[in-house]
């Protein structure tokens, strides 16, 4: 897809060659003290000695990966022995994570396609539409799901009401609740790219795939996912990435009851332990893993040109 | 519930203009979230040209965290908690003044001036002081509640029901009271009694949650809370039907403290609001406000009835208050390692 008509590699040469530098400055200073050196500071601090309440001392130290990794006992002096504990925390992060990713594949492939295969004056619309409850602060719309969702709030009235339930179906504070915020915070994610991938497919495909006798289930699966298959990717990525460090949906629909990635790190810093090294280390875990699903992603695309 | 505050923090960055022309000077506040009524900001900047800025935390520990973190010299108050102001002193993070700065001084009652945590306060003067322990909904519990059994080894009326704080600090510390257990004990049967009885205590557990204290018990999301005192009273007024408990092992009780930050950038103002807040009619403003009790003599006539007659903030005789210790580096470990078993 890259490189289309009229931008063939003689005039980008040139066109950049002259301005390239200047231009792309700024952007390389921002993301070079912005992004990059904050992660340099933790992956740092990720190796220093725990300063008592908060902070850290300059000597190097592997405790906080030696805490991941090495449960010593309530006491710390109990021989060591693998720690469950974050394994568990993190476990949780990933499954609720990979499901909230495949609930908004299901449900916003079917909504990029509707949208993309409405005319062009009414897509404009419904691409609107999908994106008019993200002007609300994320604080505010997981707040409204916990009102909406809670023993006493609307849903559960109205299927009182209508005698669909007898009791009150409890769903706050459960995993299901946390489940229900990260699906709803990042289903757009999904949407918007498939959206893009879909609009550009050349619907003849579709024709011709049927004009060879293929099935319509056949013709979903050989031919339109294998060429929105970027989309997909990335509204995956896109959807998974910030579920995964979340913590706005575990604290305020979960109850807080059970520590996911983001809030074990969050505690760390801003909490009683106040043991920054570890924060870091288990910040620099989490990237580890998202490096990992990002460069698995840079493959597959790749090889996708490539063929 | 962390964000909730930053978002807050940020809405409530509010930069106060006296007038519409520029104010003469700055201060800049650091503070727990609704804590402080706007009319009050106001008022300050009003009387002395000054324009006022406030950012908000939701625990001690955050403010330290973030104080830690490269804040100090922004900020000229802060209002920590007694144990943090001790913390915080040891940190060297406050400032000192002299009575002589301060012509109200002599407004703050007897008993808080010589405190464990600023000795004849030279760092601080006192904002507001209350309790922590919690409110039961009586529409779904009707039986004794002045005992730390509601939380620890509750009723089945109110099992699964239950909002704690979502601070290791003063939960650890209303568990170590139930177990008639010294706070920062290093014995170690202790500490693992210590940490059995919240693990067995969790299953009865709705949520953990601060700022969600009050909301919860309004929306009867939880029919028992742990909460603050001021905070449980508005929870009441807000139409919840909830009984505040002063539990026979003990309850916490805490004061918050305004503090002189070491290298505030506007030190003049700073002492000009500290004095501002040991006005009896101001230190009232505060109480109206937040349901607390301020430290300062002579505040009565301000006072809203409903303040003075409050069941919230007029412990019985012969209670048991306590207030919270900073614990050493090795339990803060174990207190640690509790907490995260406690939540993982």
């Amino acid at each position: 897809m890259a490189g289309g008509i009229g931008s063939g590699p003689g005039k980008s040469a040139r066109t950049y060659a002259g301005f390239g530098v200047p231009l792309i400055l700024p952007a390389w200073l921002v993301i070079g003290i912005f992004l990059v050196v904050p992660i340099g500071i933790m992956l740092v601090y990720s190796f220093l000695t725990k300063e008592f309440r908060g902070g850290v001392i300059w000597e190097f130290s592997l405790a906080a990966y030696d805490q991941f990794f090495f449960d010593r006992g309530l006491f710390g002096d109990d021989p060591p022995e693998i720690e469950w504990t974050y394994i568990l925390i993190f476990w949780r992060s990933i499954w609720q994570a990979g499901l909230a990713t495949l609930l908004s594949l299901l449900i916003g492939f079917p909504t990029a396609w509707f949208i993309a295969t409405r005319p062009a004056a009414t897509r404009t619309i419904w691409l609107f539409l999908i994106t008019v409850p993200y002007w609300v602060n994320l604080l505010i719309r997981t707040i409204s799901m916990k009102f909406l969702i809670r023993d006493n709030g609307p849903l559960n009235t109205w299927l009182l009401d209508a005698g669909i339930i007898s009791d009150p179906i409890h769903v706050v504070n459960t995993w299901v609740a946390v489940q229900l915020g990260l699906f709803y915070s990042y289903l757009p994610f999904m949407v918007l790219p498939i959206y893009a991938a879909v609009e550009r497919y050349n619907f003849a495909l579709s024709e011709a795939a049927a004009d060879l006798y293929a099935s319509r289930f056949v013709t979903l699966t050989q031919v339109i996912i294998p060429v929105v298959k970027p989309g997909i990717i990335a509204g995956c990525i896109l959807v998974f990435v910030p579920s995964l460090g979340s913590f706005l949906a575990p604290d305020l629909l979960g109850g807080a009851k059970n520590f996911m990635i983001g809030s074990l790190i969050d505690e760390q810093f801003k909490g009683a332990a106040g043991n920054w090294p570890f924060g870091a280390a288990a910040a620099m875990i989490l990237l580890s893993m998202v490096l990992l699903v990002l460069i698995f992603y840079a493959r597959s695309q790749a090889k996708g040109e490539a063929r | 519930m962390k964000p909730f505050l930053r978002t807050g923090a940020s809405a409530l960055a509010l930069t106060l203009m006296a007038t519409l022309a520029q104010a003469e000077g700055k201060l800049s506040i650091y503070h727990w979230f609704e804590y402080i009524p706007q009319e009050l900001l106001d008022k300050f900047a009003a009387e002395y040209d000054v324009e006022v800025t406030m950012d908000t935390f939701d625990s001690n520990e955050a403010l330290l965290a973030s104080l830690k973190a490269g804040r100090l010299g922004d900020y000229d108050v802060a209002v920590p908690g007694d144990y943090m102001v001790e913390i915080m002193a040891g940190e060297g993070m406050l400032d000192t003044f002299s009575r002589d700065e301060m012509p109200n001084f002599d407004n703050i009652l007897p008993e808080w001036v010589d405190v464990s945590f600023d000795p004849g306060r030279q760092s601080s003067i006192p904002y507001q002081w209350g309790s922590t322990s919690f409110s039961v909904n009586r529409d779904v519990y009707s039986g004794d509640i002045d005992t730390t059994d509601i939380i620890f080894n509750p009723p089945e009326e109110l099992q699964g029901r239950i909002n704690v704080l979502d601070t290791a600090g003063e939960t650890l510390t209303l568990a170590s009271l139930h177990l008639g257990i010294p706070q920062c004990s290093t014995d170690r049967d202790e500490l693992k009694a210590l940490n059995d009885l919240v693990q067995g205590a969790k299953q009865h557990w709705a949520s953990f949650g601060s700022d969600v204290a009050k909301d919860v018990l309004v929306s009867g999301d939880a029919a028992a809370g742990m909460i603050w005192n001021g905070f449980g009273m508005k929870a009441r007024e807000e139409g919840a039907n909830i009984e505040y408990a002063y539990p026979e092992q003990g309850y916490i009780v805490w004061m918050d403290n305004v503090v002189l930050l070491k290298d505030a950038p506007n030190r003049e103002n700073a002492i000009k609001f500290m004095n501002f807040l040991l006005e009896p009619e101001n230190a009232a403003a505060v109480t109206n406000y937040a349901r607390y009790t301020a430290g300062v003599a002579g505040v009565e006539p301000f006072l809203d009835a409903e303040v003075k007659s409050a069941p919230e903030l007029n412990p019985p005789e012969g209670g048991n208050p306590v207030f919270v210790q900073p614990c050493s580096e090795e339990v803060q470990k174990v207190y640690d390692t509790i907490w995260t078993n406690l939540k993982k």
